[in-house]
């Protein structure tokens, strides 16, 4: 029972830096309906921002982890208005295309900027743990989930109370009406790739203490966020949260219970479990089917 | 009367199919002017060249102002309300949450006024606008322009899928921002009995012309006009 207690919160850590990755998908997915591949490697160039100014510009953590985030948001922005902004017009695919495009150049630049050596990334949160009722709670897996769902709340709060929140739903709903209210929704998609941004370069910086910093470290993630966020509904931002956490817990406790399941295993359990949430229910556990008037 | 909205030779087309070929037209400060026409004449094109959601030639002014080749949300601030075939209702979004939208480009929003236009959208502000019925939509959708505080309010084909009772309440209530609130309107309709009441003159389009203009009173004795669109 101990054992279990201690798989869930380590699924949870697990389990929520793939539902905050899910999470920066779904605000783009759900504006353009465009699957931005580069999303992993956009929060592996911000975390490695981190490190560099961490062990190279003598910041401490906190504020190296502040700054990164703004400075993630600002980038997000710049891609948007730089690189798919001009692609408006074009098919949802040219748009994917771009940030596949986008995925090989960061991880191109990273490696020559950086080297694609491993580099040890430091986390805020101490190695010791509580013990509580024999439970083991390790604080670097409790800092993740609290890290990664404060982020999460501030975000939903934005979108719940904000005029610029609605208007960014709205404009998302239908972007044409929301047009003939004076909305610039141009902009506002500006704004949901800095958000996005912002949202990933948290997952980077809260998985790498635990992958080590590579250019590649967020691969694995991206894949884990496709299926988490396709396990709660594409267009549910609930979803790629609940589907991250569901996912994460998942993974551990079959790797703790089923024998077969090795960290081999891992991946391609996640990827299974995308197809079978593709081919049994397609639009996720908190999507709605689309019906469309032909 | 001084014109508010003044079309100069305007034409649109879409792809290789010409929608407008050459409109002029005017609406007058504080004036309501009905566009009517069979389907595919160039009403609704008409209101999508002002509100600049078709690409389109010729001149468009607004208060004197050239309206160049602007986007929808410029053409919206410059005080353009359009409320689209279909309505534009956000169906997902709470009525409240629809009107706040509609006041997104002003800074302080007077929903005080607009509830005493439609008092009852107070006790459904909560209710997601797409479980309204059609006419309240359709209310909903002249609630949230008005809220944007327009010079001239664009409506496309009010009446469409509403009860007959209900099309009568839609367009008291357009006469009554007008005459209170000194807003012009721009009506498209198919219904041109109860548009040529509510208006003082009107447009008839066809085939992307203007075909016959005049007041209201004039139109409704318009041979025809009569036959063709009155029905009697």
């Amino acid at each position: 029972m101990q054992q279990f207690f201690q798989q869930l919160v380590a699924g949870c850590a697990d389990g929520a830096i793939f539902g905050s990755l899910a999470l920066a998908l779904v605000l783009i997915y759900k504006a353009t309906e465009v699957i931005n591949f580069a999303q992993g490697e956009m929060a592996m160039f911000t975390t490695y921002i981190c490190w560099a100014l961490i062990t190279h510009h003598g910041f401490s953590y906190w504020p190296a982890f502040f700054l990164t985030i703004v400075i993630a948001f600002v980038g997000g922005v710049a891609l948007q208005r730089t690189v798919i902004r001009p692609l408006e017009r074009a098919s949802v695919l040219t748009v994917v295309m771009a940030t596949i495009a986008l995925l090989v150049i960061l991880n191109g630049l990273a490696a020559w900027i950086w080297s694609p050596q491993l580099q040890f990334f430091p986390s805020p949160f101490p190695t010791s743990s509580w013990v509580i009722a024999g439970v083991h709670i390790s604080k670097q897996d409790a800092g993740t989930v609290g890290v990664t769902l404060a982020c999460v709340l501030v975000l939903w709060l934005f979108f719940r109370f904000t005029k610029l929140g609605l208007a960014m739903r709205a404009g998302a709903l239908n972007p044409n009406a929301a047009r003939l209210l004076g909305v610039r929704t141009s902009w506002l998609l500006a704004l949901g790739w800095g958000f996005a941004a912002a949202l990933g370069s948290v997952s980077g910086m809260m998985v790498a203490p635990t992958v080590f910093l590579t250019p590649n470290m967020m691969q694995a993630v991206l894949i884990y966020a496709f299926a988490a966020a396709v396990l709660g509904g594409l267009e549910s931002p609930v979803g790629a949260v609940v589907g991250g956490l569901a996912l994460g817990v998942m993974l551990d406790m079959l790797g703790t219970y089923v024998h077969p399941v090795t960290s081999e295993l891992r991946l391609p359990v996640a990827l299974g479990i995308l197809l079978v949430v593709l081919l049994v229910k397609p639009a996720g556990i908190f999507g709605r089917v689309v019906v469309r008037r032909v | 009367m001084a014109a508010l909205l003044e079309l100069n030779d305007v034409s649109a087309r879409y792809g290789q199919v010409t929608a407008l070929d050459g409109i002029s037209l005017t609406v007058g400060e504080g004036e309501i002017v009905a566009l009517l026409g069979a389907n595919g004449a160039g009403k609704t094109t008409t209101l999508r060249a002002v509100s600049g959601t078709v690409r389109r030639s010729g001149e468009i002014t607004l208060g004197g102002r050239r309206l160049g080749r602007t986007s929808p949300e410029a053409v919206a601030r410059s005080g353009v309300a359009h409320v689209p075939e279909g309505r534009g209702i956000f169906a997902e979004l709470t009525v409240w949450e629809n009107l706040r939208m509609g006041a997104y480009m002003v800074r302080r929003p007077d929903f005080r006024i607009v509830l005493e236009y439609f008092p009852w959208l107070e006790t459904r502000r909560a209710q997601q606008a797409g479980t309204l019925s059609g006419g309240e939509q359709q209310m909903l959708a002249l609630a949230r322009a008005f809220l944007g505080r327009p010079r001239l309010l664009m409506l496309d084909e009010p009446s469409l899928g509403l009860a007959p009772l209900v099309t009568r309440e839609v367009f008291r209530v357009v006469s009554d921002l007008n005459r209170k609130e000194g807003i012009a309107v721009l009506v498209v309709e198919q219904n041109a009995s109860i548009a040529l009441t509510a208006a003082a003159r009107a447009y008839v389009l066809e085939t992307g012309r203007v075909a016959i203009a005049g007041t209201a009173d004039d139109l409704k004795s318009n041979d025809a006009v009569r036959s063709a669109y009155l029905g009697y």
